[in-house]
C-alpha cells in the first residue's frame, strides 16, 4: 500500500518537474522564435544560415582568431610593455634569440638555454609517453574485446582517472612517491634503500610519463575498444574455417581494420602530449631544476610569472609550437583521407 | 607465442576458461589495483592526523592514538603500552617526554611519576576515521567558494557550448551559403590549436574586455570550440533534409526547424559534446589560472593548486582538500559511468 502511493507521489513530482521543465523550454523557444521570427523576416531565408553561425563566429573570431593573429604582432616586438601599440617592432630578433645555438644538439651552447631543454624534454616525453600509452591502450582494449565477466566495469576502472583533474593526478601520485611515500615504503620493506623520486632528474621524468599514461590511457582505450567492436565478428569466423591461426588473423583482419582507429589515437595522443602542462605543474613545478620543464609551462613562464615579463619571447615560442600542432593535424588529414580513398 | 597471440586476437564465443582468460583477468585484476589503488590510498590517507602522515614506513589504516583524561593535568595524555622491567605489561599515561625518558603516570594513582626509556613504551591506538582535517582543511581552503565557482563555470560554459555550437552545427550542415566553406576550414584548421598557444594575447583581448578575475572570461573563449561544431555537424548530415522541407511548407520558422527538429533529433551528439564540455571545463586549470588572480574567484582545481603551494608540508590538509575535490566528479561517474563511457566510445571524439 505505502509503495504504492509513495510511487504515485514520486511520479506527481516527477511530471511536476517535467511539466515545469517542458512548459519552462516551451517558453523559451517560443519567445525566441519571436526574435529570430523578426529577424527572418529581416533578412529572408537565405540570411538565416549567417545568423545562426553568428554567435559561434562572434567568440571564435574574438577569442581564438584575432588572439592568433595578434600573437604574430607580439612575436615580432619587443620589450616588457603588455599594450602592442606601445612595443617597438625590433622584427625576427625573437625568434632569432630563441633559435641562436651554436650546436643544437647542446642547450648549453643556446643563449635561451631553457627554451631548448624545455624542446628536448617535450621531444623525449612525446615520444616514450605517447610508444607506451598506445601499446599498453593497444593491449588493453584487445583484452576488454574478450568475452569476460565484469567487462563493464573493467571498462569503468579504465576510465576512472579520465575524469579525474590533472591537479588531483598530480597530488595523489605526489604523495605516493615523495621521500616518505608508499613506494618507498614498499622498497624499504623489501630491505632496499629509498630512491629520491622527484628529487632525481631521470626518475622524475621517468615518473611524469608514468603517470600521464595512468592518467588518459583509458581514453584512448575506449576508442580502440570501439574500433574493436566495429569488427565484424564472421570475418574471423571466416579466418578461421579457412584455417587462419591466430596471429594471422590478427595480423590479415584486426590490424588493418583497426588502422583508421589507432591513426586517431596515434594523432590525437601526439597533439596532446605536445601541450603537457598543467599535470606537470603541479607535480614537479617544471622541476627538479629543469628536468620536466616543458613547452607549454616555458611559454607560460614567460608570459606570466617571471619577474621580467618578456611577452615576444613567449608569442614566438608559442608560434612555433603552433607549427608543429599544424603540421601533426595536416599529416593526420593526409592520412584519413588516404583511408578513405 | 602463438598462444599469446591467439589470446590476444580471439574474440568472444569459446565458454571453458582458457589459459587465456587467466592471463586476462590476471592482467585486469592487476589493472584494478594499478588505477584504483592510488585513489584508495589518497582516502585512506587523508584521515591520518598530522602526526601519522609524516610516519615512515606508512601504514594502511588511519591509527590515532588514545588519549585519557587523568586526574591532575588538564590536557588528556596520550596512552602508552609499558614493558616493565619484571617483564609485566601495564597501560601508562604520558605527562612528557624529556630526552630518552618519558614521564608516565598510572591513571589510576596519578600522584607518582614512572619513569620509562622510551624503547619500552608502544603507543596504544585504534583505527579512527575522523573529519578533522576536513574540518580543518575548509577553513582555509575555501571549498565551498570554489565549488561553487568551478560549478558555475562548468554548467553556465557547457550550456553555452551547447547552443552556440549547435547553433553554428546546423548552419554548416544544412544550408548551402556564401563562405560556408572558408568557415568551415577555419575551424578545421584551428582544431588543434589550444588556448595555450594563444596566452599571450587572449589574455590582453580579456584585459581589455575587462573580464579579468570574472567568471565570464574563463566562461565565453573556450564556448566556441570547433571539436563541438564538427562532431555535431557530422551527426546533423545523417538527418535527413525532407524533414526540413516538410516543416518549412507546414509554415515554420527556420528557428521552429532547429529547435523543434534538428536538436531532439541530436541527442546522442549533444549528450557527447555535453560530456565532454564538462570534464573540460571543471578539469581546466591554465586558462582559469591566467584570468583569475584573486582567490576568491578561483575555481576548485586553482584553488587546490595554490593551496598546495601555500602548505608545502601540510600534507594531511592537502590530502583531505584533494578528496573533497574529487568527490563531485567520481559521485557523477558512479551514476552515469555506463552512459558516459559507452557516449565516448560510439562518437570516438574524431
Amino acid at each position: 500500500m505505502t509503495t504504492h502511493s509513495q510511487k504515485n507521489v514520486w511520479r506527481s513530482v516527477g511530471s511536476f518537474f517535467n511539466n515545469g521543465l517542458s512548459s519552462l523550454s516551451n517558453f523559451t523557444i517560443d519567445s525566441m522564435d519571436v526574435v529570430f521570427g523578426a529577424l527572418q523576416r529581416v533578412v529572408g531565408l537565405r540570411g538565416m544560415p549567417y545568423i545562426f553561425v553568428l554567435p559561434n563566429l562572434l567568440i571564435f573570431g574574438i577569442f581564438i582568431v584575432f588572439p592568433m593573429l595578434l600573437n604574430f604582432g607580439y612575436a615580432f616586438t619587443s620589450g616588457i610593455e603588455f599594450y602592442p601599440d606601445q612595443r617597438p617592432w625590433t622584427g625576427t630578433t625573437n625568434f632569432e634569440q630563441l633559435l641562436d645555438c651554436t650546436n643544437y644538439f647542446d642547450p648549453n651552447t643556446c643563449r635561451e638555454d631553457i627554451f631548448w631543454r624545455a624542446v628536448f624534454n617535450t621531444a623525449t616525453y612525446v615520444i616514450f609517453q605517447v610508444g607506451i600509452m598506445v601499446v599498453i591502450s593497444l593491449i588493453t582494449a584487445l583484452l576488454l574485446n574478450r568475452k569476460i565477466r565484469g567487462r563493464g566495469f573493467f571498462r569503468s576502472i579504465f576510465f576512472y582517472p579520465v575524469l579525474l583533474s590533472p591537479i588531483v593526478v598530480a597530488l595523489i601520485w605526489k604523495w605516493i612517491l615523495q621521500e616518505n611515500g608508499l613506494l618507498n615504503g614498499i622498497i624499504t620493506g623489501f630491505g632496499y634503500d629509498k630512491i629520491p623520486f622527484l628529487v632525481d632528474a631521470t626518475w622524475a621524468r621517468f615518473w611524469v610519463i608514468i603517470i600521464s599514461v595512468w592518467a588518459f590511457m583509458g581514453f584512448y582505450t575506449l576508442i580502440l575498444l570501439a574500433g574493436l567492436q566495429a569488427i565484424p565478428s564472421d570475418l574471423y569466423e571466416a579466418a578461421d574455417i579457412d584455417g587462419a591461426n591466430a596471429w594471422q588473423a590478427f595480423y590479415g583482419i584486426t590490424l588493418p581494420l583497426l588502422m583508421p582507429s589507432l591513426i586517431v589515437v596515434l594523432m590525437l595522443s601526439l597533439i596532446r602530449a605536445v601541450q603537457i602542462f598543467d599535470l606537470v605543474f603541479a607535480f614537479t613545478g617544471g622541476g627538479p631544476g629543469t628536468a620536466t620543464l616543458y613547452l607549454v609551462q616555458y611559454i607560460y613562464g614567460k608570459g606570466f610569472s617571471s619577474p621580467s615579463k618578456q611577452f615576444g619571447l613567449a608569442a614566438s615560442a608559442s608560434l612555433l609550437m603552433a607549427g608543429v600542432l599544424v603540421v601533426l593535424t595536416l599529416v593526420q588529414l593526409l592520412f584519413r583521407k588516404e583511408e578513405k580513398a | 607465442m602463438s598462444s599469446i597471440w591467439e589470446f590476444l586476437t580471439r574474440t568472444r564465443g569459446k565458454n571453458k576458461l582458457h589459459v587465456t582468460d587467466m592471463i586476462t583477468y590476471l592482467y585486469m585484476g592487476l589493472s584494478v589495483i594499478i588505477l584504483f589503488g592510488p585513489v584508495l590510498w589518497l582516502v585512506l590517507s587523508s584521515f591520518k592526523t598530522s602526526a601519522e602522515v609524516v610516519k615512515f614506513p606508512p601504514r594502511l589504516l588511519p591509527y590515532r592514538q588514545e588519549n585519557m583524561e587523568v586526574e591532575g593535568y588538564e590536557e588528556p595524555l596520550p596512552l602508552y603500552n609499558v614493558t616493565l622491567e619484571d617483564g609485566s605489561v601495564v597501560q601508562l599515561a604520558q605527562v612528557r617526554r624529556i630526552g630518552l625518558e618519558g614521564q608516565m603516570v598510572d591513571p589510576s594513582n596519578p600522584e607518582e611519576i614512572i619513569k620509562v626509556h622510551i624503547d619500552d613504551r608502544e603507543p596504544v591506538e585504534k583505527v579512527v576515521f575522523s573529519l578533522d582535517n576536513f574540518r580543518e582543511g575548509v577553513e582555509s581552503f575555501n571549498f565551498a567558494r570554489y565549488l561553487r565557482n568551478s560549478v558555475v563555470v562548468t554548467v553556465t560554459a557547457t550550456i553555452l557550448t551547447l547552443i552556440v555550437n549547435s547553433m553554428a552545427a546546423f548552419a554548416l550542415a544544412k544550408y548551402e551559403f556564401k563562405g560556408r566553406n572558408a568557415i568551415f576550414l577555419i575551424m578545421i584548421g584551428t582544431l588543434m590549436i589550444p588556448l595555450s598557444v594563444v596566452l599571450v594575447p587572449v589574455f590582453l583581448v580579456i584585459t581589455n574586455v575587462g573580464w579579468n578575475n570574472n567568471l565570464l572570461g574563463v566562461i565565453i573563449p573556450g564556448a566556441a570550440t570547433p571539436t563541438g561544431v564538427i562532431l555535431l555537424r557530422q551527426y546533423m548530415l545523417t538527418i535527413p533534409d525532407e524533414l526540413i522541407a516538410a516543416a518549412r511548407i507546414d509554415g515554420a520558422s527556420e528557428w521552429r526547424i532547429y529547435s523543434q527538429v534538428i536538436i531532439p533529433l541530436s541527442r546522442p551528439a549533444l549528450a557527447v559534446l555535453a560530456i565532454f564540455s564538462v570534464m573540460w571545463r571543471w578539469n581546466d586549470f591554465l586558462w582559469p589560472l591566467v584570468v583569475l588572480s584573486r582567490s576568491e574567484m578561483f575555481t576548485l582545481q586553482v584553488g587546490l593548486n595554490s593551496f598546495q603551494g601555500e602548505l608545502n608540508v601540510q600534507w594531511h590538509l592537502i590530502l583531505a582538500m584533494t578528496v573533497l575535490t574529487l568527490l563531485p566528479i567520481t559521485i557523477v561517474f558512479a551514476f552515469l559511468q555506463r552512459n558516459i563511457t559507452t557516449g565516448i566510445a560510439t562518437t570516438g571524439m574524431k
